[in-house]
């Protein structure tokens, strides 16, 4: 149960109006960053503040909640907010992508596609895709209303200018349903694809008092050059862990001598794929007796 | 072509006690097309400032300038611009220079502006630049650098490039040598034969006797001082 | 003949100060008006109700759109003129700075208005981008590199560059020349001399140096104290000024 000294979710129940509103707003305005007056949490900015705030206007008390950090369930900020959410909310939590309602996630889109009865929040740095180039808020937002989007390719072709190619490789900028220019946040451009889903898609900038979203099955396109287009690329390896050759990869040094090896950065797809049967270059020995 | 009718010109210095300055009075005249017409008059008499007033340069007071169907005297600038461009010519003493650009495009640039196409504007260019004696050497070069006479002789060939309906000449053989004061000479000759109203100024008196109809005395248009 | 422009009465004031005041004039194509007056004469604010930056207190600026003909940039929405102004209007800074992306390279400098009316080649970006750095006598070999690397002279030639590319057909330019050196001046003018006639552009250019105007300007509007006060060809009023202060304006520049 949680801790009765909280009210449900951490939040006051009018602060939690007032970013379901702003959630709301969001949702009506695919891919439109709504201000909203983002609360001082107990954690510090960079934490994930507006994510949590975004979940928290979210969460039912019969709501599953998983959270993720580069795609692990089990690194510092994903235990973190877990527990956050453990002690003041009591919800349930799991690490299964298929068994949660409520996905936090920092940095990654979850392998396994989700549903309609997922929501997944995302912790945004910096919403503003144009900020890069234009450092005026007046003007950007001025930018935005105008649909003057010149800029966001000014950046794409400077990347290929300077590199041959985009060299983007994650924030990669979209256009939401053939509007409004939107900051995915820092998920690998390889998870660009997976932005047109069935699941809600709620975003979360906390020092940046922003909320943005996507609602289900809107159109996600990510800005490109005809000879340039688009790719969501990712290493040219398969899982050392369970062998799939489709998804996100973590490259993590193995020894002082530079050896290394290539995993899944979704630790619970990763995970589940093994519970499978599968097998990569690495995995420990199968068991005779299996 | 050119007719000239009540022409009056005064300058008023306003930052000298704002003196009024009357320069000309009642002017007169008209040149037809095939006629060349040579303004006399003491120096001072006003013969440049007629001149400059035909071409717009300088603001009439009253009166009338006609260059075909166009009142210079009360023209808008576009007209004017349209009028230099198409219709009217002026061969002045000294070549306004263009910085870097080079002599045969300062000369094919009348007829450039006119719509003439490229090859057959160099094609006129190079013709007058060669009897002019511009050594083909400098014409890839800008006029900036030339000596004055030569500079002079560009400015010339730059004037007769396009076969204007009406001229001005300032001096137009001011210190050129014989073999070139020839050239000018014929240069003008043929644009009469041409049909081109000519309005000049001559202090080369064999030159004027050879090329004007007739002349007009300015200092008939200078308005009686007061006593 | 339409106007390209017409202005019609135009004012802007800055509480009880005139920055100018009844401003008329048609801009027919392929004109090049200069607009000259000493510092504070409200050449700089005129220019910039004309170009849209300001709201004029009063007046019309009637300008003949592509699509609808005439329309008022004054009344019309701010899209529609934002739009002029990456389209049909280009507007040259004195300082470059302000006209430029200074953390943008060449290239993308010169790109960024294409791609902001929707040209989405790369390649096709780069190549125009290249030809416009060759007509404006920047090496090609620069292409990549920032603004901030180029001198005074090379900035203002990139920014004339990253104006010109989308073909506009009228352009606004403040002092064009201004703070650069002599021999980098007469460069510049030469290169906007030879753009003007060569794309047939409509032109007002804003300065104090009466060499600038009787270089590139058809015709000449002199300004002071906010009110115009004398209008007319360049050369007739540099050459016979009527108004007592273009008198004192031309008989103040030094004879070279």
């Amino acid at each position: 149960m949680s801790d009765p000294a909280y009210n449900f979710a951490y939040l006051d129940e009018q602060t939690k109006r007032m970013i379901r509103r702003a959630i709301l707003k969001g949702i009506a305005i695919p891919g439109y960053q709504v201000p909203f007056a983002s609360r001082e949490m107990p954690m510090p900015y960079g934490w994930g503040t507006g994510g949590v705030q975004v979940s928290a206007a979210c969460l039912v008390p019969e709501d599953t909640m998983k959270v993720i950090d580069q795609g692990a369930d089990d690194t510092t900020n994903a235990v973190s907010i877990r527990k956050f959410f453990e002690n003041t909310a009591g919800v349930a939590t799991t690490e299964k992508t298929r068994e949660a309602t409520v996905i936090q996630t920092r940095h990654r889109i979850p392998e396994e596609p989700l549903t309609e009865d997922q929501i997944l929040v995302y912790q945004v740095p910096i919403p503003e895709p144009l900020r890069f180039l234009e450092p005026r808020e007046t003007e950007t937002r001025k930018m935005h209303a105008l649909e003057e989007y010149g800029l966001m390719h000014v950046k794409l072709y400077e990347d290929i200018a300077q590199h041959g190619n985009i060299a983007t490789a994650y924030a990669y900028p979209v256009q939401v349903e053939g509007r409004y220019v939107m900051d995915p946040s820092p998920i690998p451009k390889f998870d660009n694809p997976k932005l047109e889903m069935a699941a809600i898609q709620l975003f979360g900038a906390g020092r940046e008092q922003r909320i943005y979203a996507i609602p289900p099955y809107s159109k996600v396109v990510s800005l490109d050059f005809e000879d340039y287009p688009f790719e969501a690329s990712k290493a040219d390896h398969p899982c050392d862990l369970c062998g799939a050759e489709h998804t996100y990869l973590d490259e993590v040094i193995i020894d002082d001598a530079g050896g290394r090896m290539f995993v899944c950065s979704d630790t619970d797809y990763c995970g589940e794929r093994q519970a499978d049967g599968h097998r990569g270059r690495l995995s420990p020995k199968l068991e005779a007796a299996q | 072509m050119i007719c000239v009718e009540n022409l009056s010109k005064t300058f008023t210095l306003h930052n000298q006690g704002s003196a009024v300055i009357r320069v000309m009075e009642n002017a007169n005249f008209t040149v037809a097309a095939g006629e060349c017409v040579a303004l006399s008059g003491n120096s001072g008499a006003g013969k440049s400032t007629l001149m400059r007033m035909i071409y717009g340069n300088y603001l009439a007071a009253s009166g009338r300038i006609m260059v075909g169907d166009v009142d210079v005297a009360s023209a808008e600038p576009r007209e004017i611009l349209d009028l230099r461009r198409n219709t009217l010519g002026y061969v002045s003493q000294f070549l306004r220079v263009v910085p870097r650009v080079a002599t045969l495009d300062v000369v094919a640039e009348p007829l450039r502006a006119v719509g003439v196409d490229q090859d057959a504007a160099y094609a006129r260019a190079r013709d007058l630049l060669g009897r002019l004696n511009i050594p083909e050497t400098l014409w890839g070069l800008s006029p900036t650098t030339f000596s004055g006479g030569e500079q002079q002789r560009v400015n010339i060939a730059r004037g007769f490039a396009h076969t204007y309906p009406a001229l001005l000449l300032d001096e137009p053989t001011a210190s050129l040598d014989a073999t070139n004061r020839e050239t000018v000479l014929s240069l003008i000759e043929e644009a009469k034969a041409g049909g081109a109203a000519i309005i000049g100024i001559f202090h080369d008196a064999p030159a004027r006797d050879r090329v004007a109809d007739r002349e007009i005395d300015v200092s008939a248009f200078t308005p009686k001082r007061a006593a | 003949m339409t106007p390209l422009l017409s202005v019609q009465n135009v004012a802007k004031y800055y509480g009880a100060r005139v920055g100018c005041e009844g401003v008329n004039f048609d801009l027919y194509p392929g004109e090049v008006m200069g607009i000259v007056g000493e510092s504070g004469s409200g050449k700089s604010t005129l220019l910039n109700c004309l170009a849209g930056h300001l709201a004029p207190d009063a007046g019309k600026v009637l300008f003949d759109t592509r699509a609808n003909g005439m329309q008022d940039t004054v009344t019309m929405s701010e899209p529609e003129r934002r739009m002029l102004g990456r389209t049909d209007w280009a507007f040259v800074h004195q300082n470059a700075r302000d006209g430029l992306r200074m953390s943008v390279s060449a290239g993308g400098n010169v790109g960024e208005r294409l791609m902001a009316v929707g040209a989405r080649n790369y390649g096709d970006i780069r190549e125009q981008a290249i030809d416009w750095l060759g007509r404006v006598e920047i090496a090609t070999d620069r292409i990549d590199d920032r603004p901030r690397q180029f001198s005074g002279g090379m900035q203002q030639r990139l920014q004339i560059a990253r104006n010109l590319v989308t073909g506009p057909r009228l352009v606004f330019m403040d002092e064009p020349t201004g703070g650069l050196d002599v021999s980098v001046q007469a460069r510049l003018l030469d290169l906007l001399r030879g753009l003007v006639r060569e794309m047939g552009l409509s032109a007002i250019i804003v300065t104090h140096d009466l060499a600038v105007v009787r270089l590139l300007a058809d015709r000449l509007m002199v300004m002071k104290s906010g009110q115009v006060v004398e209008t007319g060809l360049t050369d007739q009023v540099l050459d016979d000024p009527q108004h007592a202060y273009t008198q004192l304006l031309v008989s103040s520049v030094l004879q070279v």
